[in-house]
């Protein structure tokens, strides 16, 4: 795009207020849980008490005879499928029939009148548990073989076991005039989303059911519930209604949805069930715990010669997302700087623990940190500042990395200069650190993220996005998109495209939003696929809706179709104001000459994964980057951390809207600090340890430091209008930033997050005992290196000429 | 049980009869259908639920209608004047303050309450007054822009004409617009 056009937007770059701002600041949004349905009954499900236990015998007798209960179900009442997110990992089950593999199990259902009746039924089943040992962490999973957790899997309780080589390891560390060998540990954590996960079933009288659902994935919880209940999916509509907070905790089909579903059928009611605070705790599929070993080889002057990561994954009781996670704690790094030869192995375990999944920024932070951190290091032993040492070594626009990722635009050095110069990083470095017993230092770290998956997560050839607009007589425009909206504004930024295209303003476009009967597929919102993704299909649609009317409107003006433009509410000729006619009036020409101006868009990735196995994973159109700088005190009486500033500067590509970009990015920097400095999902005695808000602490706005964003403007060839992901990638810089800032501060590493006051004082009295000063995991799991996969370093290849992108091979002017 | 109580709710007298234990949240959400009002953990440690009693914000999913008797409770939809947005609404639609909403009524009645009795408040005592409601979503920075836009329309619109100015109680309702 010229820089012509590119001050030719109306809509595009604009701050404009989402669509749904004025619902969501009156209250008039509903979400899942405001739906009242007639008749409508209540649900609650029974969970297990038990970490690991077999079901010897469910009982419900007492709480069917319980007034005001109309059904009652165990696993025994729904076909005996089970299923899984991930078509490898069939591993679940709604109503666990034989064993539960963790506190949280669900066995059992009720629908009630109201809450209080079903909850009071769930405590009318007996169940006869016989307990099993508990297996609570990677190292007890991996000493007991021969206790099962499931009997799938890469070895005893081991789910997923990759290994991946990229050209010569050893001689890249033979050639590197540092060597550098460090683990980290990287401590799981929760979405906790505001709200709790919710959903309301009806089975009709017809025989078609209906799920409205606060979930993240509208379409993948259609075909689960097609398989798991045995009907046909062209009999069952998922409406994902607004999200309340989503961040990869509602990517999940779960049991809660399928037990109100059948209770419906069976009852010949409307069912709903939302989820307690505690529940959402025990549901979780967040952030894995991590442990990583990781060796890189340096030049003197800071190239990277070569690395080489392990990860250890503690996966919880199930599959979940977690053989897509365990390849992304891999895959992902490669892409921010130039590293010509690469290794990767990693090792997800089974533990009867809530399972882990995607959590935003999905299985990258944890080796962003070890990377970004061990980088902070070499620096220092190599006496170069650790800002200029990433400058140096960003990689090439368009060019492969060694595990054949092709990044297309890179803006991390634009990112790097601008946080550099917006802080002041080389005078805050030098300023002396001591204030009292207060120390300040400031962190620099970089990340890299994909916009959007490159593959679906069932294999198919069809689009990833789908987008539908109908352009009605009244000039109102209705987009019909499977995307969900969780808070990001996706059906503003859908409207935003399309009205840029079609010159109208996006208030005249009704974006009607995952709807399964209704709108096109879209895979979901994660992966930070949906404002490419769709925006691409959206963008498709609008240029072909576009089209048509410039055909009618030429034929009426007496002008060629070439020389009209859409703007301001009209089709007209460009040069000419005198010669155009409102958009209203082009769609009744149109619909005249045409017949129902309804066009579809369509998107998949390009073409251009590597062919070994394993080779889709972490492939994306392109690659977001951020470059972070905090500056922060610790108090070296207390421990505490008070973060002061956060400078952070995003590559989004084009920011189509400003002011929802600097929302995401404040919003992950937000939650990175969280992660950074208090935010764990850790268990005791088979227990989460903090299932409450005022337990699992979180950031409130006392804690919140000033957040500076820039955003830096690359033109993504790949993106609507040039535009990337914002939604994830700056999370990232965020914990290495933090952790490398305490070490400024009081020269003591904490190799692991969360960076607690109680591991600050452990280091800093480590440290006045003469020792190294570090508070991280000692010792690596036990478990026997896997056979590497052998490829051939891609790095510094060019990307590919031509892009093959399915379905996008006609463009209309 | 039931009981009888009589609240005024968003200016509407209400009369009511509901079993002695139902939480101030749930009659708003279930007997009046004033469903803005969210729950975000029901035991007081969100601020997601927040309404105000009298002016003062107070948490609804700990609070007993049957301990609030005659009481003035106000929910966020009836921030709005009519159809004129509060300014504090306005500013939050405008700044991109609601992310994914759900916090967002909580936050506002928060704010509101504030806004009362502190016409021009430093950011660092609107940071201590929302410290008590969690948001997910936005890192807190444009709520606290929002929260200083909105003091600062309405101290305006008090100080131009001793009332409230076209400015100061914010647009109709779905009035889109840029940021100020």
């Amino acid at each position: 795009m010229s820089a012509g056009e590119k001050h030719g937007f109306s809509v595009i770059g604009q701050p404009l207020p989402k669509l749904d701002a004025w619902a969501k600041v009156t209250g008039e949004t509903r979400y899942a849980d405001d739906m009242v349905l007639p008749r409508m009954a209540h649900a609650k499900l029974l969970r297990s008490p038990h970490a690991h236990a077999l079901i010897r015998r469910i009982d419900t007798a007492r709480a069917r005879a319980l007034p005001g209960v109309y059904a009652v179900i165990t696993g025994a009442d729904l076909p005996r499928v089970k299923f899984g997110i991930l078509p490898v990992s069939q591993d679940e089950e709604a109503l666990c029939t034989e064993r539960v593999r963790m506190v949280g199990d669900a066995v059992a259902a009720v629908a009630a009148v109201d809450e209080e009746t079903a909850e009071q039924a769930c405590r009318l089943i007996d169940v006869d548990w016989e307990p099993l040992p508990a297996l609570m962490s990677m190292e007890e999973s991996l000493a007991h073989p021969e206790i099962r957790i499931h009997e799938y899997g890469d070895g005893p309780n081991v789910h997923k076991h990759v290994a991946l080589q990229f050209g010569d390891v050893d001689a890249a560390f033979a050639r590197a005039d540092l060597v550098r060998e460090d683990t980290f540990y990287y401590e799981g954590s929760t979405h906790l989303p505001m709200e709790q996960h919710a959903a309301v079933a009806q089975w009709g009288a017809d025989g078609k059911l209906t799920l409205w659902s606060s979930t993240q994935t509208p379409h993948y919880v259609h075909r689960s519930l097609a398989k798991i209940l045995a009907v046909p999916g062209a009999h069952i509509r998922v409406v994902a209604a607004p999200v309340g907070g989503g961040f990869g905790g509602k990517l999940d089909p779960f049991a809660h949805e399928i037990a109100v579903c059948q209770l419906s059928r069976l009852t010949g009611r409307p069912v709903k069930i939302a989820l307690t605070r505690e529940e959402v705790f025990y549901v979780h599929r967040g952030r894995h715990p991590v442990l990583m070993w990781i060796k890189t080889g340096f030049t003197k002057r800071g190239d990277i010669t070569g690395c080489h990561l392990k990860t250890w994954l503690d996966g919880g009781a199930y599959g979940s997302y977690g053989v897509a996670s365990t390849f992304y704690t891999g895959v992902v790094n490669p892409a921010s700087y130039k590293m010509p030869v690469y290794k990767f192995e990693g090792a997800r375990i089974f533990t009867n623990k809530p399972p882990c999944g995607p959590k935003r920024g999905h299985g990258t932070p944890q080796p962003r940190f070890a990377l970004e951190v061990q980088i902070d290091k070499a620096a220092e032993e190599l006496g170069l500042d650790p800002a200029d040492m990433r400058r140096r070594i960003v990689t090439e626009p368009f060019t492969k990395t060694a595990n054949h990722l092709t990044v297309t635009t890179t803006g991390l050095a634009e990112c790097i200069d601008r946080v550099v110069e917006a802080s002041r990083w080389r005078e805050r470095r030098a300023r002396p650190r001591a204030r009292g017993a207060r120390k300040r230092g400031v962190g620099f770290a970089c990340s890299a993220y994909m916009t959007g998956a490159g593959t679906a997560i069932y294999w198919n050839a069809m689009p990833h996005s789908g987008v539908v607009l109908r352009a009605d007589r009244s000039g109102a425009v209705a987009l019909l998109c499977g995307a969900t909206d969780i808070g990001q504004g996706s059906d503003s930024t859908l409207a935003y495209l399309a009205a840029e295209v079609l010159g109208i303003a996006p208030k005249d476009v009704h974006v009607h939003p995952a709807d399964t009967t209704l709108t096109p597929v879209d895979l979901g919102s994660y992966s930070s696929r949906v404002t490419l993704m769709c925006g691409m299909a959206a963008i498709q649609a609008a240029e072909r809706l576009r089209g048509a009317l410039f055909e009618a409107v030429a034929k009426k003006l007496e002008v060629p179709p070439g020389a009209l433009v859409a703007r301001d509410g009209k089709i007209g000729v460009a040069d000419d104001r005198e010669k155009a006619l409102p958009f209203a009036q082009a769609v009744e020409l149109g619909e005249a000459m045409h017949g129902v101006l309804a066009f579809p868009g369509s998107y998949a990735p390009p073409k251009r994964a590597a062919t070994f196995r394993g080779g889709t994973m972490g492939q994306s159109p392109c690659y977001s980057f951020s470059a972070g700088i905090v500056d922060l005190s610790v108090d070296e009486e207390t421990g505490e951390i008070a973060v002061h500033d956060v400078w952070i500067a995003h590559d989004v590509g084009r920011a189509l809207n400003p002011l929802l970009v600097e929302g995401q990015v404040e919003g992950s920097v937000y939650m990175g600090i969280g992660e950074a400095l208090m935010e764990e999902q850790v268990f005791r005695k088979n227990l989460h340890k903090t299932p409450s808000m005022l337990d699992y602490k979180s950031p409130t706005a006392l804690e919140m430091p000033e957040i500076h964003t820039i955003l830096v403007e690359t033109d993504d060839p790949e993106g609507p209008f040039g535009a990337k992901e914002a939604g994830q990638g700056p999370l990232l810089p965020i914990m290495p930033a933090i952790a490398n800032a305490v070490y400024h501060a009081v020269g003591v590493r904490i190799d692991e997050v969360p960076i607690t006051p109680d591991k600050i004082l452990r280091a800093l009295d480590q440290k006045r005992r003469g020792g190294p000063g570090r508070v991280g995991p000692e010792k690596l799991p036990l478990l026997a290196p896997r056979e590497p996969l052998v490829v051939e370093s891609a790095f510094g290849q060019p990307a590919a000429a031509v892009v093959v992108r399915p379905f996008q091979t006609e463009r209309l002017a | 049980m039931k009981t009888r109580i009589a609240l005024t709710v968003n200016d509407q007298p209400q009369d009511l009869l509901v079993p002695v234990h139902k939480t101030l949240l749930e009659v708003l959400r279930e007997d009046l259908g004033l469903t803005g009002t969210k729950h975000g953990c029901e035991l007081g440690e969100c601020g997601t639920c927040t309404v105000l009693v009298d002016g003062e914000p107070i948490l609804s999913c700990l609070a007993l209608p049957v301990e609030l008797q005659g009481r003035r409770i106000t929910t966020v939809e009836g921030m709005a004047d009519g159809a004129r947005l509060h300014p504090l609404q306005q500013a939050f639609a405008e700044l991109g303050a609601a992310q994914c909403g759900y916090c967002t009524p909580g936050v506002l009645l928060t704010a509101q309450a504030l806004l009362a009795s502190e016409a021009l408040p430093a950011r660092d005592r609107i940071k201590e007054a929302l410290a008590g409601n969690l948001c997910r979503c936005t890192g807190y920075t444009k709520i606290l822009d929002a929260v200083e836009l909105a003091a600062l329309r309405m101290s305006r619109g008090r100080a131009s004409r001793g009332g409230a100015s076209a400015e100061a109680s914010g647009e109709m309702i779905g009035t889109t617009g840029t940021r100020a």
